[in-house]
């Protein structure tokens, strides 16, 4: 589904990735782990299609196409959706308003009538209730006023809503509490598929309790510097990074 | 509560002017008004060549066309500029090669201002230029700036000395045609300083002119060039004073900067000409044209002000940011007391890309006065990605003042973000009693108060000054705190 | 210095026409406002026409719109047209008493006056003051007249007619009264006409005003409000602007409000060539509340030129002004917003926010917020920013498949909702909305209808 080859990102002259190789098949969820500045947000943010970063080389396919030449909508509508670490607040966006929009482009896309009202309202309902969102949430401006727990919330509704084919999470964990983290989960694994692949983005490894990743790999100083099962998320745990960074060395 | 406050208020606001005496010493001066005659005269008197004088002459028939500036929120009583005198000089023995022949009682009075004349007792590190009404007295480590190629004189030598440069650079940053005092200025100017940083050099100390009026009836028109080379560094002070008079005195000086690529240049001010008495009774009308003009790539100029003093101050210190990835600087308090005016601000031209400008203000208005802030900030169609910020806070101590706020926000650009603030408040009853709840009084709440209002200018200021500066704050907005 | 010869004869121009026209003015006007007519042109001499040269009209060019060729008339109007066959305004979901005004004069077909439930008077200001001299006198230039604007004495000087409205005290009016402000000739035509509105106390006016040009000729509009808030009046008056982009628009409000009155105004400009909009707030008693607010779309050519100032004469009044724009294209404009708080205007809350979005390099922006501050205890503060959409917002929309275009529009009516979100009667802002939205899309043609029932 996505094969990542040699990808190499810089920002203002200063290389991020410095050679990125994935390989994520459908069915699969991946964790990527690694310290703060390794560059696992750019990694998120480069898939989406922000594009204040030069890529300096490599290939990204999605399904086969190229990724790098897409919008960030294009993206989107081919079901490519992105966790944002730090949800932007959009004042004066209705929920509604947004998620209304994007579900419709993404009909659209497909060839789709747009969802009747009544349809939508009962989907928003639904999912709401999956993450366990409230109404008073879902009626106010885009982000706006939410504390961060609700922003990350909102984010998996916005996914559950989406219904992708690859999610990336990038640290949906980071500032949830035990009860958040859960319904977080929930909200990702209920959505599992053979035709859908996860990729978790992630600091710690409490979150990997609950989503239980197929491959984890550790991105250190721009590069995957190991790979492995779901054990390794456990070794590092343990070790800490410092292990890691005395593995580079040995590299 | 509120009583005790106002009280004390109202004796924070009555502090005497510290700086009013008067040196008796012979003048060399020209009789009373204006005219063409005048503008020779002082031309002869300094011996300029024939440049200079064009250059006066041609200013001065300008300024005769010109009308005073009336948009300022300021009530200026008519001037007759017929009846001040324009060139008035301390009487001093052939020439100054040594600090034996500077007149002992010039060097008193300096003394007495704090600024000592002679090398070794001076603060380490600042270099002075002393100017006396119209002349400058002394300019201190000239030989050891020399040795890097600083050129650190008053106007008058450079003019003789450095003719070249003073052609070149002269009138390009503030053309005579600018506005009425600039034009004044052009025609009568005295001294000043001059100031050359060559290419690459960091100047190591910091340079400073320290402006004097002493003589009655006398107008200060001086002219400050500063011009940093590519790469080079120079931070430069002013002060000044003034003896306590029933008359208004006019002070109208230009101060003009060329920052050539990546050089950097910091001006700092602490203004305390006399601002009048408690009734409004005489002190300085201070009409100031300062501009510098960022000329290279990433240049940058930081303007520093303190303003406490001066009857009426019309002054607003500009940066013309037309290299790109330039950066230009205003940091402001002023003052207002009594029966004092000030209409102070700064203008932020955008022209090259990626230009950026900060403006942070600061006024505090006390007694009758009224203190206004007006600024503008300007992007040109091409100053793509350029950057504003700007600051503007009021405080108004007591309910007989005024304080303004007056920007002009102009944008020619879609990718330029401009953003201004401002606030108007008075000292919180609240902040007062969570000082006097830990055990400070009233009185010295305040001074804390203000002294936290206005640190993030007087940190901009080199730290001698910045305490210097910090009491001079509060000596003029007091009588006991501090 | 040919600036000011030019406006020598402009005004010179001007007093000609009030000597030659004066008796034909006066005919078709009301005997109160005649009076006013001879100390209004003297005051014009005195004041001539604004100019670059002072602060109030720095960035206006008032000469050159009216120096443009337009037909004064001042005679009965003769319309060959039935306005009301060719205008519409069968407004589905908003119900208001409609009032024509036909280039500046009322519009009527035999009723000049009209008394709506609970007393409330409403129509033609030149029969009122005929019916109600006492009631007129009361108000009428009382508020504008002590301006400094020649344009206003111009006003007094030539306008024969416009709207009034009247709520005597403790009466809330139930329908909103629209007021459809229509421009139509043969030729280029300027009008000037004059509106009156009253709220007595306790008393409650909720009014909207639609501007509109039916003909594809040079128009200018010079006109006077003045609105009187009663003690704890309430009055909402909201400004639609939508003449073609040939049409000159200056409006100048005064509105004067008594102890514990809360008046608002949104001026909503969405097409028109030259508009300038005046408004001045007096608070004249304590616990008054002032908002006004304003949103302006502009693109091609046009001019859109906002300037408040705000009076805190009395002390614990509450002001806020909030004023957005967008600019495309190569259109220009201008804010100035003054919040001036009285020596004795303790315990002020004033605030004034302008914001800019600026989608060309072409396109021009000034903004001017003013503070002039007289008294310690108050909390005054402003902002203004000029800048453009926010990438980042952009890019959460886009990630989630919404279009780049879409996007945008989408940021861009969340922008100027904030203005609109402050109209109180739901109806209308919904109306609004749907025009702004509209507006943005490029869908809003300059409109000969109704600007209510084209959503």
């Amino acid at each position: 589904m996505l094969v990542i080859k040699d990808l190499r990102v810089s920002i203002e002259g200063e290389e991020i990735l410095k050679g990125i190789n994935l390989e994520v098949n459908a069915g699969e969820v991946h964790a990527i782990m690694g310290p703060n500045g390794s560059g696992k947000s750019t990694l998120a943010a480069i898939l989406a299609g922000r594009d204040i970063y030069e890529i300096n080389s490599g290939t990204v396919l999605y399904k086969g196409e190229d990724l790098l030449d897409k919008s960030p909508e294009e993206r989107a509508k081919d079901g490519l959706f992105l966790g944002f670490q730090y949800p932007i607040e959009i004042p004066g966006v209705s929920m509604v308003n947004f998620m209304k929009t994007a579900i419709n482009e993404m009909r659209k896309h497909r060839g789709e009538e747009p969802l009747s009202a009544s349809e939508f309202l009962k989907k928003m309902r639904e999912k709401k209730d999956l993450v366990e969102i409230s109404s008073s949430l879902t009626n106010r401006s885009v982000n706006e006023g939410f504390s961060g727990g609700e922003k990350k919330k909102n984010e998996i509704f916005q996914m559950a809503m989406l219904e992708p084919q690859l999610a990336i999470l990038d640290e949906t964990d980071s500032g949830l509490d035990i009860d958040a983290l859960r319904i977080v989960a929930r909200g990702v694994n209920n959505l599992k598929s053979p035709h859908n692949a996860t990729i978790v983005i992630t600091h710690y490894q409490r979150l990997l309790e609950y989503i239980v990743p197929d491959f984890v790999h550790v991105l250190f100083n721009g590069r995957i510097v190991k790979s492995g099962g779901k054990e390794l998320a456990l070794l590092l745990e343990e070790k800490g990074y410092e292990w890691v960074r005395s593995e580079e060395v040995n590299l | 509560m509120q009583n005790e406050q106002d009280q004390i208020l109202n004796e924070v606001t009555t502090g005497e002017y510290k700086f009013g005496f008067y040196t008796d010493i012979e003048q060399d001066s020209i009789a009373k008004g204006l005219n063409e005659d005048v503008v020779r005269m002082i031309s002869a008197k300094k011996k300029e060549p024939e440049f200079m004088l064009e250059f006066r002459l041609k200013a001065y028939r300008h300024w005769l066309t010109m009308k005073m500036p009336e948009w300022a929120h300021l009530k200026i009583p008519e001037i007759d500029y017929q009846d001040h005198i324009y060139y008035s000089a301390p009487v001093q023995r052939a020439k100054l090669n040594s600090l034996d022949e500077v007149d002992p009682e010039l060097l008193e009075t300096f003394n007495k201002l704090g600024i000592p004349l002679e090398e070794q007792k001076h603060l380490s590190g600042v270099a002075v230029d002393a100017v006396m009404d119209s002349i400058s007295v002394k300019t201190t480590f000239r030989e050891a700036l020399a040795e890097l190629g600083i050129i650190f004189c008053s106007f008058s030598e450079a003019v003789k000395e450095h003719p070249d440069l003073v052609k070149q650079y002269m009138g390009s940053v503030v053309p005579y045609t600018d506005n009425y005092f600039a034009a004044l200025n052009s025609a009568v100017f005295s001294d000043g300083s001059f100031c050359f940083i060559p290419k690459g050099v960091r100047c190591p100390m910091e340079l400073s002119t320290y402006f004097r009026i002493n003589a009655a009836n006398t107008g200060q028109f001086e002219r400050t060039l500063i011009v940093a080379e590519d790469k080079s560094y120079v931070s430069y002070l002013e002060g000044c004073t003034a003896p306590m008079r029933d008359e208004n005195q006019l002070h109208a000086a230009i101060v003009e900067i060329v920052a050539m690529e990546s050089a950097e240049v910091k001006y700092a001010t602490v203004q305390n000409w006399y601002p009048g008495n408690k009734e409004g009774k005489g002190g300085i009308y201070n009409f100031v044209t300062k501009r510098g003009i960022c000329k290279g790539d990433n240049s940058k100029i930081s303007w520093t002000q303190v303003e406490t003093g001066s009857a009426i101050t019309w002054k607003y210190p500009s940066c013309i940011l037309k290299g790109h990835n330039t950066t230009g600087e205003f940091y402001s308090v002023a003052v207002t007391n009594n029966h004092q005016q000030a209409d102070t601000g700064t203008k932020m031209i955008h022209i090259g890309k990626n230009s950026r400008s900060i403006i942070v203000s600061k006024g505090i208005s006390a007694g009758v006065s009224n203190n206004s802030y007006r600024g503008q900030v300007k992007v040109l169609r091409g100053a793509d990605n350029a950057r504003n910020f700007s600051q503007c806070d009021s405080l108004l101590l007591g309910d007989k003042c005024g304080a303004h706020t007056f920007p002009y926000i102009e944008s020619a650009n879609h990718s330029a973000i401009i953003e201004h603030e401002a606030t108007t408040s008075k000292i919180g009853e609240d902040q007062i009693f969570y000082c006097n709840q830990r055990g400070i009084s009233t009185e010295d709440a305040i001074g804390l108060i203000i002294n936290g209002y206005t640190k993030e200018v007087l940190n901009k200021l080199p730290m001698e000054f910045a305490v210097e500066a910090q009491k001079l704050l509060l000596i003029s907005l007091e009588g006991s705190v501090g | 210095m040919s600036t000011i010869t030019e406006n020598i004869s402009l005004k010179e121009q001007f007093l000609d026409l009030y000597r030659s026209s004066s008796k034909e003015i006066a005919v078709n006007s009301a005997p109160l406002m005649n009076t006013h007519r001879d100390k209004a042109i003297i005051k014009l001499e005195k004041l001539g026409f604004p100019s670059r040269g002072g602060e109030e009209y720095r960035y206006a060019d008032i000469e050159s719109v009216f120096k443009q060729d337009m037909e004064k008339s001042f005679g009965n109007q003769k319309i060959n047209i039935n306005i009301r066959e060719i205008f519409h305004c069968d407004v589905p979901d908003i119900d208001t008493n409609l009032f024509l005004l036909v280039n500046g004069m009322f519009y009527n077909n035999g009723q000049m006056l009209k008394e709506l439930p609970g007393g409330i008077i409403a129509g033609s200001l030149s029969q009122a003051a005929k019916d109600y001299p006492g009631l007129v006198e009361k108000h009428y230039d009382r508020y504008a007249g002590s301006s400094k604007d020649g344009l206003v004495a111009l006003n007094t000087a030539f306008a024969q007619d416009g709207i009034f409205i009247y709520a005597p005290r403790g009466v809330k009016m139930e329908k909103p009264v629209q007021i459809v402000n229509i421009m139509i000739s043969e030729a280029g035509l300027m009008a000037q006409h004059r509106n009156l509105f009253v709220a007595e106390e306790d008393a409650e006016l909720n009014i909207v005003v639609c501007d509109h040009s039916l003909s594809a000729h040079r128009f200018l509009t010079n006109s006077v409000n003045e609105v009187f808030a009663g003690e704890r009046a309430q009055i909402n008056l909201t400004r639609i602007q939508n003449e073609h982009n040939g049409s000159s628009q200056i409006t100048h409000s005064f509105n004067h409000q008594e102890t514990g009155s809360n008046l608002a105004t949104n001026i909503i400009s969405l097409h028109g060539g030259f508009i300038r909009n005046n408004v001045y707030v007096k608070l004249n008693g304590e616990h008054a509340e002032n908002h006004s607010m304003g949103l302006y779309l502009s693109d091609k050519g046009q001019y859109i030129d906002n300037f408040v100032f705000i009076d805190h004469a009395s002390p614990n009044c509450f002001s806020n002004q909030l004023y957005k724009g967008v600019m495309d294209d190569y259109a220009s404009g201008a804010f100035t917003g003054r919040i001036l708080v009285r020596r004795d205007a303790q315990k002020t809350n004033a605030y004034q926010s302008n914001n800019n979005i600026l989608l060309t390099d072409d396109a021009r922006m000034h903004s001017r917020p003013q503070l002039e501050i007289y008294a310690d205890d108050v909390k005054c503060s402003h902002g203004s920013t000029m800048g453009q959409i926010d990438e980042n917002a952009l890019f959460y929309l886009r990630s989630r498949g919404i279009d780049h275009r879409e996007a945008r529009l989408l940021l861009m009516f969340a922008y100027t909702h904030e203005v609109i979100q402050n109209i109180k009667v739901k109806a209308l802002r919904e109306r609004i909305d749907d025009l702004v939205n509209k507006r943005l899309r490029g869908e809003l043609s300059r409109c000969n209808n109704c600007a209510m029932q084209c959503g």
